[in-house]
C-alpha cells in the first residue's frame, strides 16, 4: 500500500531517538530557510512609472491606488494593488502593456510605446535588469 | 591454464566488503528504473546498504562500500565519467565527508535516521556545488535547492527507518553470516 495509515506508521517511530528528532527539525529549517531566501527575493515593493524617459511617480506597492498619466496620444491608466501593478488602459492601437496584465515580479515592465510611458517593478534585490514575454 | 604471477591475497574483509558492495550496486541499478520526476531528485536505496556498513563495520567500510558502489554503478549505467558520475561521485564524497563526523555523535541520542539525514544533505549540498562550479556556472542551479532539500529530508528520513529496522532485525541474527573462507 502506497499510502499506510497513520496507526501503522506507529512501529517505525521507535527507531527515532532524542537527537534524531533535532536533526530533522534542522533539516526542517534548512528547507523552509532555503525557500524563503531563495524563492521569494524577488517580490516588487515598489512601481516607477516614466513618461517620455522621466520618473513621473515612484509609488510602494502597499495601497490599492490609480495613477493616472499624460502622454503624447492621451492618458495611460495605471493600477496599483498591494504586491502588483498594471496599465489598466492606455490610447495605444495595439494595447500590448494592457494586456500584460497583472506585473508580480520585481524587474517586470509594461511598455505603453505610443503614449511613451512605461511602469517598472523593483524589488530589494533586483534579479533581472527587465522581464518581457 | 598458466598460474598467475602474482598473487593477490584476499582477506575475509575484502569479501565481506565486495558482498555489500553488490547489494548497494543492486539497489543502485534497480532504482534507475524508477521514473523520477526531477533529475537529481532520488531516492538513494542504496545508502541504506551504506548506513548499515557504517552502524557495523565502521566508516572504513563505509567508505569502501560507497565508492565502489558509485564505480561500479556508473559503468552498468553507461554513466561512467559523464556528468551523473560526477555528481553522484562529489556527493558521495560530501556524504561519506559528513558520516566520518557524524558517527562520532553519542550512539544513545543519534541513530542511523540522523546519520542518513545529514548525509543526505550533504550528498545535494556537494552536487549543487560541483553543479554549480562546473555544470551550470550560474546561480540560477540554486533555485531548484529547496526541493532538493525536502527530497534530501524526506528520503533521507524513509532510508534512515529502513537502515535502523535493519539493524535490529540483523543484530537479533546470533551469528553474522560470514563469508565461506
Amino acid at each position: 500500500m502506497l499510502f499506510p495509515r497513520l496507526a501503522q506508521l506507529r512501529p517505525w517511530l521507535v527507531h527515532l531517538r532524542a537527537g534524531d528528532w533535532l536533526v530533522m527539525a534542522l533539516g526542517c529549517a534548512a528547507c523552509v530557510g532555503a525557500t524563503v531566501l531563495l524563492w521569494q527575493g524577488d517580490v516588487p515593493d515598489k512601481a516607477i512609472v516614466r513618461a517620455g524617459g522621466k520618473v513621473v511617480a515612484e509609488v510602494s506597492l502597499s495601497t490599492p491606488r490609480f495613477i493616472e498619466v499624460d502622454g503624447p496620444i492621451g492618458k495611460t491608466r495605471i493600477e496599483i494593488q498591494p504586491g502588483r501593478a498594471r496599465v489598466a488602459s492606455d490610447p495605444g492601437p495595439r494595447q500590448y502593456c494592457v494586456r500584460q496584465g497583472w506585473l508580480t515580479r520585481g524587474g517586470a515592465v509594461a511598455i505603453c510605446a505610443p503614449n511613451h510611458v512605461s511602469l517598472t517593478l523593483s524589488g530589494r534585490k533586483n534579479e533581472h535588469d527587465t522581464i518581457s514575454y | 591454464m598458466t598460474p598467475s604471477v602474482t598473487e593477490l591475497a584476499v582477506t575475509a574483509d575484502d569479501h565481506r566488503i565486495a558482498r555489500l558492495a553488490t547489494a548497494a550496486i543492486v539497489l543502485t541499478v534497480a532504482e534507475a528504473a524508477i521514473p523520477l520526476p526531477l533529475p537529481g531528485v532520488k531516492p538513494g536505496l542504496a545508502n541504506i546498504v551504506t548506513l548499515i556498513v557504517l552502524s557495523r563495520y565502521g566508516w572504513r567500510d563505509a567508505a569502501w562500500v560507497t565508492l565502489l558502489r558509485v564505480l561500479a554503478g556508473s559503468l552498468l549505467l553507461g554513466q561512467f565519467l559523464a556528468p551523473g558520475f560526477f555528481l553522484s561521485f562529489s556527493g558521495a564524497l560530501c556524504s561519506l565527508g559528513a558520516l566520518g563526523l557524524a558517527v562520532h555523535l553519542p550512539r544513545r541520542w543519534f541513530g542511523p535516521v540522523s546519520h542518513s539525514v545529514i548525509a543526505a544533505f550533504a550528498h545535494i549540498c556537494g552536487q549543487l556545488l560541483i553543479a554549480r562550479v562546473w555544470l551550470v556556472p550560474h546561480d540560477g542551479v540554486f533555485y531548484l535547492a529547496p526541493v532538493f532539500f525536502t527530497a534530501a529530508l524526506v528520503f533521507g528520513l524513509i532510508n534512515g527507518l529502513v537502515a535502523s529496522r535493519l539493524l535490529i532485525e540483523l543484530d537479533s541474527d546470533p551469528v553474522p553470516p560470514r563469508p565461506p573462507a
